[in-house]
């Protein structure tokens, strides 16, 4: 097997997972704690060792300023638009931020931009697949919410790349939850994906044809999610608390936290059941006790579930479709499992939804699929391709801080426009240009992407150049810019300040201190997993050599053992950190003692058929340790 | 004459050459457009040029295929719609529509004025009755007041501007039969008068279509 898997990811809100395509077939690859799901949470221990998923969400409620979760919802923005977020959310902003800077959270006594937080989770994804293929991974797809802009996507990128990932796409999620949903059936027709997540909610209609995936339209929300069922779930509770037990402990970060876990345990109970208890332990040995009734906890959360009717309508509008057009509704995001959520899919699409695929998981085998498609595909994927648009129209400040629409939503990427400009002052050589995302009709009310300075153009009297700026819509979603100044021919140079995000030479730097990192924490890894495998078959050896198999194996064959048990020994215990050494001498001694193995085998499957009492241990260390791992055949 | 995408002898992806929509796709440059076998095109050449299926090629193909691909994408969003289609044509045949208006409108905004869009003749009468109307309504909504007469005559009106929405989009149509006929055999001349009637078609129907949004926004 080749080394260069893709993998494909879904880096959630709540929760990250990695998954790549097994033959016909996408799965997840699970964590060292054989789980698939990966929580966006990342931590430091008391020592500032960087702690990460399952195990950094104790730190949530004992340190909970050593912790952070939700990052993704800080991603590709500014301190002026994360206002909302700064209430509801624990974030701990660098206090030496400067204005216009890229925002820094911190994390005990260090701080880290939001793209830095989520490489840290990409790479613990990178780890276990690592550990999966016992072999380095370098590319990745990767999914970001449909309606995510172009800061958005540029700093999932960048964290991609800090984590040592080549990001060969970043696909929409409910796109590759699509891909994954079509994959072993030929499907025709209209699709609804409906997305609602941890805390971003989108809805994409696609046409499929043929194994060609084409989004039609595409809207949503990046700021509404299970998060903020969470968040008014626990406002309550505080008012509760304040009111009943008098108690105040909305500073209390413990507190909180306790009340968070308890409220999402809740609201997951209620999806299968009819009622759900609050029980939380307070600071100060005060309980606080409530029983949610389901009927009332829909009534609670009817208005934050109904803020995405509004997307569906504009989405059918956009495609120009009516409800009874749409062929199959599909649900994505661990929201969708809420009652009321599937009852309101069901009467806006007159449709029953799709739950055959697990929410949580469909969106990271699309991912997986994708990853496959720009591998070069296999049989299953060969005839599949996606066609995605951009979610939101690209456009120009023009005069009067009016916004000038070039590309609009919902266009097929990649996309291009064309815009020629010109000098309004004899001799000028720099013309600055604006970009904008959005749909309003004013700048300020759109997201500023860059500001562009067109740079060396020819001195000429004003209104003599023809600069020719070619703004062009990637497959990822990314904006690319090129300038020509067209009576010269002359390249314009082009100057890029990202209005949000970092700068190139800023990803670079972050890149190679965790790249170097990475690199050399893969190779530790591996010699220590070596070792560890190492010990195993050795231990297993000696158990094997008082079974009395050992004696049934000629002369040759034993010695032939011992000397390869002294290799291998020998490199174990080497000062030598190579792990190929290692994992050779594993694979010669297992090859030595296959031979042992069987006969062991069979000795225990005879004893069992005479109806004898079983030497556990034989059965289940001599077999199976004489061959702990198939991994080795991946090297 | 269809433009070349792909090496004759080794089928690589080439770089794109400006050439406009239609030969993108080997069309003539006609109106009446078989939208179907547009879009059966738009697919078999999505699957020879999408970036997706040349991740693994090397930068130079990697860069052709981008703008190839977005070339195909651009042609097919313009040629797949009747308006945009048709402006299309009209900037091809060097009829500045798009330039004139935003010229206008970004004079407009820069001055502060309001633009002023000539209102075309046959309309006069009415738009001036319907716009009275319409600031009739919007005082009342201010005052709260319901008049139902008022908004009976202004659903009319809007029902008036809606058939003739539609009128002028089948005028438009009959403007392609005698455009694309005029392609085959016509004169210069012939073809020049075709596609002034167009642009004033399309100007009338811009016109049509602001009232339309101008009523429904007073009536929300």
């Amino acid at each position: 097997m080749s080394s260069d898997h893709i993998v494909g990811i879904d880096l959630g809100t709540t929760n990250s997972l990695v998954a790549y395509m097994q033959g016909d077939s996408p799965v997840v690859i699970p964590g060292e704690d054989g789980l698939n799901l990966v929580p966006s949470v990342v931590a430091l221990d008391e020592n500032n060792q960087v702690i990460i998923g399952t195990a950094a969400r104790r730190y949530l409620i004992e340190t909970p300023e050593r912790a952070v979760y939700s990052i993704k919802r800080l991603m590709g923005r500014g301190l002026e638009d994360i206002q909302d977020e700064l209430k509801l959310f624990p974030f701990q902003l660098a206090e030496d931020l400067q204005p216009g800077e890229v925002l820094r959270i911190k994390i005990g006594e260090r701080t880290y931009t939001p793209p830095e937080i989520s490489a840290l989770v990409l790479r613990q994804l990178k780890r276990n697949a690592e550990r999966f293929f016992g072999a380095p991974v370098s590319q990745a797809v990767i999914t970001v919410p449909a309606y995510f802009n172009d800061a958005q996507r540029q700093a999932t990128k960048d964290a991609g790349r800090i984590a040592g990932l080549n990001v060969l796409r970043l696909v929409n999620e409910p796109t590759a939850a699509s891909l994954a949903y079509g994959l072993d059936k030929q499907k025709h027709g209209i699709v609804v994906v409906y997305d609602l997540g941890g805390g971003t909610f989108d809805i994409s209609i696609l046409k499929l044809h043929d194994g060609i995936f084409e989004v039609i339209a595409t809207n949503g929300d990046t700021h509404l999610g299970g998060d903020d069922i969470d968040n008014l779930l626990i406002a309550i509770a505080l008012d509760d608390i304040r009111g009943d037990l008098g108690l105040d402990v909305r500073r209390s970060g413990e507190a909180v936290q306790r009340i968070r876990q308890a409220v999402i345990e809740a609201k997951i109970a209620l999806s299968s059941q009819p009622s759900a208890k609050l029980d939380v332990d307070l600071p100060g040995g005060k309980k606080y006790q409530r029983e949610i009734p389901l009927e009332a906890f829909e009534q609670m959360i009817q208005p934050i579930i109904d803020r995405t009717i509004g997307p569906c309508k504009q989405a059918l509008k956009d495609a120009g479709l009516k409800p009874e057009q749409i062929d199959e509704v599909v649900l994505v995001g661990g929201s969708t499992r809420i009652p009321n959520v599937r009852r309101l899919v069901q009467d806006l699409f007159g449709r029953v939804p799709h739950t055959d695929l697990n929410p949580d998981e469909v969106v990271a085998l699309g991912a997986a699929v994708q990853a496959n498609i720009l591998g070069g595909g296999s049989e299953i994927t060969k005839e599949m391709l996606l066609l995605d648009v951009t979610p939101l129209s690209l456009g120009i400040e023009v005069a009067g801080g009016v916004t000038d629409k070039i590309i609009l939503r919902n266009s097929t990427v990649p996309a291009s426009a064309t815009q020629y400009y010109t000098t309004q002052v004899d001799g000028q050589t720099n013309i600055a240009i604006h970009v904008l995302q959005g749909e309003r009709e004013l700048a300020r009310d759109c997201r500023s992407l860059a500001r562009f300075d067109l740079k060396g153009v020819p001195p000429m009297p004003a209104g003599m150049p023809r600069i020719e700026v070619k703004f062009l819509i990637d497959a990822n979603g990314i904006l690319r810019v090129s300038a020509r100044e067209q009576r010269s021919g002359k390249e314009a140079e082009i100057d890029v300040q990202p209005s949000y995000g970092l700068t190139d030479e800023q990803v670079e730097n972050m890149l190679l201190e965790s790249f170097d990192y990475a690199e050399e924490d893969f190779r530790q890894r591996q010699v220590i997993e070596a070792r560890r495998e190492a010990e195993t078959i050795l231990t297993a050896l000696a158990k094997g050599k008082r079974n009395s198999a050992w004696q049934e194996l000629t002369g040759e064959e034993r010695r032939n053992v011992d000397t390869l048990e002294k290799a291998l020994l020998a490199v174990k215990d080497g000062d030598s950190d190579d792990y190929h050494a290692i994992r050779e001498a594993i694979d010669a001694l297992n090859q030595a003692t296959m031979h042992l193995a069987e006969l062991m085998m069979d000795t225990a499957v005879s004893t069992a058929l005479k109806g004898k009492a079983m030497d556990e241990t034989d059965l289940e260390e001599g077999p199976q340790a004489g061959h702990p791992v198939a991994k080795a055949d991946f090297e | 004459m269809r433009a070349v995408h792909f090496c004759s002898s080794c089928g690589k992806v080439q770089p794109p050459v400006p050439v406009d929509y239609f030969s993108f796709f080997g069309f003539p440059r006609k109106l009446n457009l078989d939208t179907a076998a547009l879009e059966k095109e738009f697919y078999a050449l999505s699957r020879r040029l999408h970036p997706d299926l040349f991740a693994q090629a090397n930068p130079e193909e990697r860069a052709f295929s981008l703008e190839q691909s977005s070339m195909l994408n651009d042609a097919y969003r313009t040629l797949k719609d009747p308006i945009k289609r048709t402006e299309y044509l009209l900037r091809l045949e060097g009829v500045e529509i798009e330039e004139q208006s935003k010229q206008a409108t970004e004079k407009a905004r820069a001055t502060g004025e309001l633009k002023k869009q000539v209102v075309p003749p046959d309309l006069l009468e009415e738009v001036f009755e319907l716009n009275m109307h319409l600031e009739e309504l919007r005082t009342q909504k201010k005052m709260g007041e319901d008049d139902p007469a008022l908004l009976e005559e202004i659903g009319k009106a809007k029902l008036s501007l809606e058939e003739k929405y539609d009128a002028l989009f089948n005028q438009l149509k009959a403007d392609w039969d005698r455009w694309d006929k005029s392609v085959d055999d016509g004169t210069e001349e012939d073809r020049r008068k075709i596609l002034d009637r167009m642009l004033d078609v399309l100007n009338r129907r811009n016109y049509v279509r602001n009232l339309v949004r101008d009523v429904n926004e007073a009536l929300e």
